[in-house]
């Protein structure tokens, strides 16, 4: 399938597919051919957004973008990233009720998935993670928390993730890491990125 | 040496920014008027890319630690001098240490630009020293008593020309469609060019809410969100556009109806609450100017 492309300026582009999956693809696909004159290549949720320094840039980026094959392997899998997790988030009981599981259950289930880094969006560093067990998906938190601490694991929907930083989250939190998911100071400032592949291992204590 | 003795309303440290970093939820940020704050930093012979400061409605008070060359642009603020020689607007000046240099409210604009010969050298964050006032990346905005370092000389010829006023152009802002230009109804797409929008006192450097006609959707449901660029034009659920400055989010789940010519980027940064933005669609059929 070929995205399908909208206009956003005449420097941008957003291409369309339909699943996160297919986005991420599509932007490491992007980036792997180096296009000049690429400022930005954002994924997102079914969308990539293409930035480019000059129009005659876009231009180039549209002309590759009909060639775009998603079945073509973009690039091996991504690093496999491995983070203690304690699992002893305070909505663990709540969705343990939420799923008719027991606790034991709800973290065996997490545990068990290589997740997929899809897009990062909302705070620097914070990327949503893909491949969530179908049983586990539920709607986000009625009423949002005004401060969820750096490091707690959380799902929403489909998607799971870590909060890198301090910040207001609507999530199940479920645990928590001491691993640190961003450092601007870095040569590598986020731990998990786009194509990132994440486990998390249960550990009595981080 | 710097010294704020004043930071006026708000007043952070800005250079290009940070672009290049979107696909980990960093913004590019940067000066919100580029082409003021490109301006300042060749006034004093500065590298492309030197920081400056960037102050929101004047009010900045600096006393000069060392003698320096330094040049004010942007947002057009009387500058008053106190034991050092007058000061001209979009102009280079040599400040002997001691100095003390007051901006006053501006005339009209909202953001001005001081720029200091080799930079002010404060850290950078992922290769910028920009505040990006979403994320907390780069120095916290500055605050009475903090002390900025300057940069070394770069060099270059000391310039000693003025550079001639620059004039923006007063038609209507330039608009071209947006992803999601097809989610709203013609009559909305028309309300946005025949409508007067009116800032509101809630913008800032992420962004400029405006207040006018609500702009109609007719496709309803929930955006995945997609990425942003700056000046993208947004509409939130009241239906009330807010158009996207430096500092925005990389990602956004509601719909842009439009986005900013780059050119006209720096009129919109410049709009203060209360006044009003008209817009304009670009028409494919119209030559390029």
């Amino acid at each position: 399938m070929t995205p399908r492309l909208l206009p956003c300026g005449p420097t941008s582009v957003i291409a369309e597919v339909d699943t996160p999956g297919a986005a991420l693809h599509l932007a490491e696909w992007l980036r792997a051919a180096q296009i000049e004159g690429v400022v930005e290549l954002v994924p997102a949720a079914r969308t990539v957004l293409v930035q480019c320094a000059r129009q005659r840039d876009l231009t180039e980026v549209v002309r590759a973008l009909a060639a775009y094959s998603p079945s073509e392997s973009a690039r091996g899998p991504g690093p496999l990233i491995s983070i203690p997790m304690v699992y002893a988030g305070v909505d663990l009981a709540e969705v343990a009720d939420a799923t008719s599981m027991t606790v034991e259950e709800v973290i065996e289930r997490h545990s068990a998935v290589t997740y997929v880094g899809a897009f990062t969006g909302f705070t620097p560093g914070f990327t949503y993670l893909t491949g969530l067990d179908p049983a586990l998906h539920l709607p986000r938190r009625a009423t949002p928390r005004a401060r969820v601490p750096a490091g707690s694991l959380a799902m929403g929907a489909d998607l799971t993730g870590i909060y890198p930083t301090c910040s207001p989250g609507g999530w199940h939190l479920l645990g928590h890491t001491d691993v640190v998911l961003w450092d601007p100071e870095r040569d590598q400032p986020a731990l998990i990125a786009p194509g990132s592949r994440v486990r998390f291992v249960p550990v009595d204590d981080a | 040496m710097l010294e704020i003795l004043s930071p006026g309303p708000l007043c952070t440290v800005q250079d290009r920014g940070r672009p290049g970093w979107g696909h980990l939820g960093v913004g590019s940020s940067g000066a919100a008027d580029r082409p003021s704050y490109a301006l300042a930093n060749r006034l004093v012979g500065n590298e492309v890319g030197a920081a400056a400061l960037e102050a929101t409605f004047g009010g900045l008070i600096v006393r000069l630690r060392t003698a320096m060359l330094i040049a004010f642009t942007g947002a057009e603020c009387a500058i008053a001098v106190t034991d050092g020689p007058d000061i001209g607007y979009q102009h280079p000046v040599a400040v002997p240490a001691g100095a003390t240099v007051t901006l006053s409210s501006p005339r009209n604009g909202l953001r001005s630009y001081l720029a200091v010969r080799g930079g002010f050298d404060v850290p950078r964050v992922m290769d910028s020293r920009s505040t990006d006032l979403l994320s907390g990346l780069g120095p916290r905005p500055l605050a009475r008593g903090d002390v900025l370092a300057i940069g070394e000389d770069p060099g270059t010829g000391v310039p000693t020309e003025s550079a001639p006023t620059r004039r923006h152009p007063d038609g209507p802002i330039l608009l071209w469609p947006g992803p999601r230009r097809d989610w709203f109804a013609e009559v909305a797409a028309r309300e946005l060019v025949t409508a007067d929008y009116t800032v509101q006192t809630t913008s800032n450097r992420i962004g400029v809410r405006l207040d006018g006609p609500p702009l109609r959707r007719v496709v309803e449901h929930e955006l995945p969100s997609e990425g942003i660029v700056e000046g993208a034009v947004q509409v939130p659920g009241d239906g009330r556009p807010l158009v996207f400055l430096a500092d925005h989010p990389v990602t956004g789940g509601y719909p842009v109806i439009a986005v900013v010519d780059a050119g006209d980027i720096a009129r919109v940064a410049q709009a203060r609450p209360g006044e009003t933005l008209r817009f304009r669609w670009h028409s494919p059929s119209r030559a390029r100017e």
